[in-house]
């Protein structure tokens, strides 16, 4: 066998692949289209049949998703000014008012808060961990290492009573810390055992040669093992922050207003009012995407790095 | 620069015990070999110097300063490591200048330094680059700026060629050497090489399953080996041993192996029981009227010597002679050997007996 056969892939084989890829693609995001698409439509062009793949596109269902309104008569309408501002606007179209902001902005910012500040939290002290296991010669390491595993093997769901009780005797019911919290543990163990994989990598000359030229053991994790460290540190936080962003199990059960969450709220969009508002239940899916899709992208340099990390630098 | 002193150095690992008990002392701006081969404890031997390790017992002296439980950061030591160990996500000015800067030194002074050390190792060029796309000579000259740069009292390398092409080797000791001469420091050289042990350094240690085989200056430890490892060690190929049982006395000057009677040092130590008669090849001579006799079985062809194995009722011998003699395969032959070069080893106990060649050097290491 030559040795091209074996390191160049045949140009058939490469149109297999790329198609392959491309229906992938297309399966996957299809849904993803259809909902974008649908966040754009106006109510009845959402619910029309056949679907409408093309329409006017309108900004109907944000308005709605960020606002409470109130419908008015006609005659109610005649008797007031007429509308400024373009939110203002669109909601006149259809015959409502702007009576104030909706929930969904302070929802989900609580999102934002609650699936970083977990995500934060996760990401260091698993590194901090990962990096003592890795490196010092802790009592009973492996013991405690698949003790931390354990706490994966069944879902979480499973203590959620316990959880809801403690949680209530502590305090912590429906607050934002008791959400980090609750996350940052069910995370951790994954954030260990992933980081620890990644550092075990780096050769431990580095931290020495930082040693040697004179910085402490802490300042060499810094300066040193941190910016190695980065590859893995990106695709564990993208990990948490998925975990966190999308639970909805323990965000219904443990929060319901000042700490709610997105995955809760959105669905009650659903049972507003007489008819379901498509529109918006699109808007606040598309937006509710964005936040992870953003910061993968941001992060996407460290994960190719991080594809490629054992097979290239060894 | 400063002395290192090293006194009953132990380094356990759990129930392995890597260093057993070292002593030796680094004069000031010596060339020091640590030699060995590998799991000798040469490497942990350096990392103690170094402060990568603190030993289980013992002490390590720097300029006179017992500095044995303390961190590698405040120890004013540089090493290069075998692997360079260059941070990958700087470039080489950042890592020349990293030293530096957990000194706290003037920006502008560390910028002069660097550029004067780059200079030294001309690396001037290349002080822009990432490190990732240097060659290894470049890594090379750049983990030893980094070293330089700090000005440290004691410099640890460790098997600082090993990752080099092999004919880049011998440039780069070269270089180091001169390195060395010119800036004069103490420094500390681990390597599993006995050419590379003889080439560079000023004194050698040999190392052993922990142990201190002998210690001293190229020259002492290659013809006077304090025991049967260094006499195999050094050398290519090693010291030849003749087996045979017999007795040795104080004061004797003449062994007899076979029917053969065989001119050594003046002895200064009774032995008896299993011995062997060691003797490099260079001093193995082929002269047909000896009474040790041996038949060739082989000849390696080497330029402007060969080495001929012989085989001998006392064991294989070989011997390094000019290739202008014609020897072939099947030939028997007599042996003769410099009297005055010769050392007896007690085989039980692997050491070599005192004599008056030799006495000086064993007191010593």
């Amino acid at each position: 066998m030559s040795a091209h056969s074996v390191t160049a892939a045949s140009r058939k084989a490469k149109w297999v692949a790329g198609i392959l890829v491309v229906l992938y693609a297309v399966l996957t995001l299809l849904p993803l289209l259809w909902i974008i698409s649908t966040s754009f439509k106006s109510g009845p062009d959402s619910i029309s049949y056949p679907p409408k793949v093309f329409f006017q596109p309108t900004l109907e269902g944000y308005v709605n998703l960020f606002t409470t309104q109130a419908r008015a008569s006609a005659e109610d309408l005649a008797t007031l000014t007429p509308p400024e501002a373009w939110y203002d606007e669109i909601a006149w179209a259809d015959g409502m008012i702007i009576v104030g902001p909706s929930r969904f902005g302070q929802r989900f910012l609580n999102s934002v808060i609650i699936g970083f500040g977990s995500t934060f939290l996760s990401i260091v002290l698993g590194t901090l961990s990962a990096y003592a296991f890795s490196r010092f010669r802790v009592p009973l390491r492996d013991d405690l290492l698949f003790f931390i595993l354990s706490t994966r093997m069944m879902p979480p769901i499973v203590v959620a009573i316990p959880i809801f009780l403690m949680f209530r005797s502590l305090g912590l019911s429906d607050t934002h810390a008791g959400m980090i919290l609750l996350y940052t543990a069910v995370n951790l163990s994954l954030a260990v055992w992933l980081l620890k994989g990644f550092i075990d990598e780096i050769p431990r000359d580095y931290e020495e040669a930082a040693l040697i030229d004179g910085y402490t053991r802490f300042q060499a994790f810094v300066k040193v093992v941190l910016p190695q460290a980065a590859t893995g540190i990106a695709s564990t936080a993208i990990f948490c922050l998925i975990f966190a962003w999308n639970e909805y199990a323990f965000a219904v059960l443990l929060t319901s207003g000042n700490a709610q969450t997105a995955p809760p709220f959105i669905p009650t969009i659903l049972s507003v009012g007489g008819g379901i508002d498509w529109p918006a239940v699109a808007a606040a899916a598309t937006l509710f995407l964005l936040p992870v899709v953003v910061f993968t992208i941001l992060l996407r340099k460290h994960l190719l790095r991080g594809i490629t990390f054992g097979a290239v630098r060894r | 620069m400063a002395e290192i002193v090293i006194r009953n150095l132990r380094k356990e690992f759990g129930s392995f015990t890597a260093v057993k008990g070292s002593t030796f002392t680094v004069g000031d701006g010596e060339f020091f070999m640590l030699l060995g081969p590998s799991g000798c404890g040469k490497t942990t031997t350096l990392r103690m110097i170094a402060g990568l390790e603190l030993p289980t017992s013992g002490e390590i002296l720097i300029g006179g300063e017992d500095v044995s439980q303390r961190p590698a950061s405040k120890r004013d030591i540089a090493m290069v490591f075998q692997m360079f160990a260059l941070y990958p996500h700087m470039n080489v000015r950042k890592n020349i200048s990293y030293p530096l800067v957990s000194q706290g030194m003037p920006r502008d002074r560390v910028a002069t330094k660097v550029t004067e050390v780059a200079r030294t190792l001309d690396i001037a060029h290349l002080l822009d680059k990432g490190v990732g796309g240097l060659s290894g000579g470049d890594r090379q000259r750049v983990a030893l700026a980094r070293a330089i740069v700090r000005e440290p009292k004691a410099f640890m390398l460790d098997e600082p060629l090993g990752a080099l092409d092999a004919e880049f080797r011998e440039h780069m000791a070269e270089e180091l050497r001169s390195l060395h001469n010119r800036m004069g420091a103490t420094t500390v050289y681990v390597t599993h090489d006995q050419l590379e042990a003889m080439q560079m350094g000023d004194k050698i240690v040999i190392m052993n399953h922990g142990v201190v085989e002998q210690f001293g200056v190229p020259q002492d430890l290659y013809d006077w080996p304090a025991t049967m490892f260094v006499a195999e060690f050094l050398g290519s190929p090693p010291m030849n041993f003749l087996r045979f049982d017999g007795i040795v006395g104080r004061g004797m000057a003449a062994v007899t192996l076979g029917e053969a009677v065989i001119d050594v040092p003046q002895q200064r130590e009774d032995a008896h029981g299993a011995l062997a008669l060691g003797v490099r090849p260079e001093h193995v001579h082929l002269d047909d009227a000896a009474p040790t006799r041996g038949r060739v079985i082989a000849a390696e062809y080497l330029g402007t010597s060969q080495i001929v194995t012989l085989a001998t009722p006392h064991g294989e011998v070989k011997a390094r002679i000019p290739s202008a003699r014609a020897v072939r395969s099947g030939d028997t032959t007599g042996l003769s050997f410099d009297a005055r070069t010769l050392s007896l080893f007690d085989v039980a106990t692997g050491r070599a007996l005192s004599s008056a060649a030799n006495q000086t050097v064993l007191a010593h290491g």
